[in-house]
């Protein structure tokens, strides 16, 4: 299973909670699957996913789903000490992790080599952390949801991209709509 | 009132609830109240970019945020203040100890000190300078400033303003 397979098989768990989606090809995918109002993409900024979707959930009691790649979550290393020492239990944190840098062409990522995310996760202080095959990441995601437990999934999966286009809608649209679905 | 207390009452006053920081010895005053306000959600962050992160999703969520930080994090954050706070037009309150003027013994500052400004300018940031202890009294309509314009601000904070380093 690749990214986009993932994502087509949690589109339906999401779809009501509001979402942070990670730059490039994962935005890109999410937003053709199954464009939300309640989704944020980010257009820009590597490796601040987990930060913003933190920042969404301390200030609010919705959920929030921040989705995440390995290579993203190695830019923003600082993340997981943030999150591990400010709970949020409205929030969880998906890693999908594909080995490589996907929306550049698929270099390999350290963390699929020797590191291990969820190892790191884990040594942060990061309490509930979940490391799945690809195929089970919608009952773990759907179980994390019932928790109510902030949780940290790394979804281990095999790297490769499909054909997708580019997000054209304006970045003010993106944050208002989502905004509306926050206060609503 | 002492300037500490003077700009964690403004934000107060503002209803700033979320503020993010990453330290520098002359805004260590400043963070110890701000950690200490029970109005204020106090969240260290380990790099400046990380910080104006938590702080979009903050504003998102309907907090009002600000961000505490040294000079040097400019450099550190300039691509995410253009396509993530600008980009988005959100409003960000920067608290910037400016490290590198006058009565500085750390050489190494004044390297970062002489771009501070250019880049600020560069980036179209609102920016003011705060020199004398007086100047803190703007604070309250720089803070409304931004919010009222949604767009990042810029408060350099020298060491004459904190009365040495």
């Amino acid at each position: 299973m690749i990214r986009s397979e993932i994502l087509k098989e949690i589109a339906p768990v999401i779809s009501e909670h509001l979402v942070v989606c990670n730059i490039g090809l994962p935005s890109q995918e999410l937003h053709m699957i199954d464009d939300q109002p309640t989704n944020f993409y980010m257009l820009g900024t590597m490796g601040l996913s987990s930060s913003i979707g933190l920042g969404v959930a301390l200030a609010q009691d919705k959920k929030v789903i921040s989705i995440d790649g390995d290579g993203s979550v190695l830019t923003n290393f600082g993340t997981l000490p943030t999150i591990a020492n400010n709970v949020a239990d409205n929030f969880i944190l998906l890693i999908i992790d594909n080995g490589s840098y996907g929306s550049t062409g698929d270099q390999p990522t350290y963390a699929g080599r020797k590191t291990s995310l969820t190892a790191v996760a884990k040594a942060c202080g990061c309490e509930n952390v979940i490391e799945c095959k690809a195929e089970e990441t919608r009952g773990v995601l759907e179980d994390a949801l019932k928790s109510d437990k902030m949780t940290i999934i790394v979804a281990k999966c095999e790297s490769g991209n499909i054909k997708v286009p580019v997000i054209t809608m304006d970045p003010v649209v993106i944050r208002d709509r989502f905004m509306k679905q926050v206060h609503s | 009132m002492s300037v500490n207390e003077k700009i964690v009452s403004d934000l107060v006053a503002n209803n700033v609830e979320f503020v993010t920081t990453v330290p520098c010895k002359q805004l260590a005053g400043v963070i110890d109240q701000i950690d200490a306000c029970d109005d204020i959600y106090h969240i260290p962050s380990n790099k400046e970019d990380e910080g104006m992160g938590l702080c979009a999703g903050a504003f998102m969520g309907g907090k009002r945020p600000a961000i505490i930080m040294q000079n040097t994090a400019i450099g550190v954050t300039i691509n995410t203040l253009v396509t993530l706070t600008q980009y988005y037009r959100m409003p960000l309150p920067m608290l910037i100890s400016y490290r590198g003027e006058l009565g500085e013994p750390v050489a190494c500052q004044v390297e970062m000190a002489v771009h501070t400004k250019a880049l600020l300018n560069q980036l179209n940031i609102p920016t003011y300078h705060f020199h004398h202890e007086d100047d803190v009294n703007e604070f309250d309509a720089i803070l409304k400033h931004t919010f009222m314009c949604n767009k990042p601000v810029a408060i350099l904070t020298d060491a004459s303003f904190w009365k040495g380093y």
